[in-house]
């Protein structure tokens, strides 16, 4: 999933600063899921600025909107009908959603209510950690299942480098070393011999090197 | 009532002081004693979060709070909710209250006025 966190208060209200009608926008993806965008987060996020506005003598009103996603078409255009009535939309689903709806309604201005993370996984109720870069040429299958793209501080492709000590990488005393990691599989899954296949160097553009990427599915379009 | 603290969320205790509260108690069973597990333990971590947004929002923390009680403690019941409303009503009215009661008398000196 999409991960994130929520932005501080503070910035938030200086963002609505200028609106006394606003939507609050969440999503029932990614972000219902690490908590930080979903319906309830709605219910508390605009409570929170509500109650912050007029105590501060300076009322706003708020409509509250939980969209299924805020990366498919067909979820925003319901909001079509009423969203000029509306000064501006605070999302706080993540910066691909908020962008989609951006370019939806050219004629609201659209504000992040998350700071949006990584694509990552729940380790337990609270924590999520990064898993894959979107790097666009998997290479699971030769790495154990460990990605050496993410796991790596440095993303290299040939083996723990002279900053791995005991395991742990020189970034920082919580990071495994990634490629410890991939060793040690490979050695316990008995294939090592992946190693050799991975590729000396890696082609990054099918990455984020070649600017913003599109998939075109041509046996769906 | 409901029938379980854990029941309780955040937009729950915001709505309250929307809705005019000066402040909010929550009661809870005792630690280790909730018939659902650990609803009580949720509602406490909930209490926090809200304790810490009306904290941030200058609302002023102290108007909640959470209390444990088992269900056979009425003495007990009365002297908190007693030195809860004691609390508040030192604090005096919430932001929002005081907000809403200046607008209502801007409002009559208009009508006055006019
Ligand atoms: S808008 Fe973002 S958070 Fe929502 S479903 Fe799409 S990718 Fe996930
Ligand atoms: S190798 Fe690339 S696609 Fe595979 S998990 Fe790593 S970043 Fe993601």
């Amino acid at each position: 999933m999409i991960t994130g966190t929520p932005k501080p208060i503070e910035e938030i209200l200086e963002m609505v600063e200028p609106y006394d009608n606003i939507i609050v926008a969440g999503c029932f993806g990614c972000v219902t899921v690490c908590r930080v965008g979903g319906d309830k987060e709605v219910q508390v996020l605009s409570s929170t600025l509500r109650l912050a506005r007029e105590a501060a003598g300076k009322k706003i009103e708020i409509r509250e909107v939980c969209l299924e996603r805020q990366c498919d078409p067909e979820y925003l255009e319901p909001m079509r009908p009423y969203i000029e009535d509306y000064q501006a939309v605070l999302s706080i689903a993540c910066g691909a959603g908020i962008q989609f709806m951006a370019e939806k309604f050219t004629k609201t201005p659209l504000l992040p209510g998350i700071n949006t993370g990584f694509l990552g996984v729940t380790e337990r109720q609270g924590e999520w950690t990064e898993r894959c870069q979107g790097c666009g040429d998997c290479v699971l299958h030769l790495t154990g299942g460990i990605c050496p793209v993410t796991r790596c501080a440095k993303s290299i492709f040939h083996g723990p480098c002279g900053g791995s000590v005991q395991g742990i990488c020189e970034v920082d005393k919580e990071v495994k070393c990634g490629w410890q990691l991939i060793i040690d599989r490979l050695v316990s899954l008995e294939q090592m011999e992946n190693y050799g296949k991975l590729k000396p160097y890696k082609g990054w553009d099918t990455s984020r090197d070649g600017g913003p990427r599109r998939i075109i599915r041509e046996d769906m379009v | 009532m409901l029938p379980c603290t854990g029941r309780i969320d955040e937009s729950l205790l915001l709505k309250a002081f929307e809705n005019g509260a000066d402040g909010v108690m929550v009661i809870g069973c005792l630690e280790g004693d909730c018939h659902y597990v650990n609803g009580n333990i949720r509602a406490r971590a909930r209490v926090e979060r809200v304790y810490n947004i009306l904290e941030q929002i200058n609302i002023g923390p102290e108007r909640i709070r959470m209390y444990n009680l088992s269900a056979g403690e009425g003495a007990k019941f009365a002297a908190f909710t007693n030195e809860f409303v004691g609390r508040v009503e030192e604090l005096g009215p919430s932001p929002i209250n005081l907000a809403r009661s200046n607008g209502s008398k801007e409002s009559e000196q208009e009508v006055q006025a006019t």
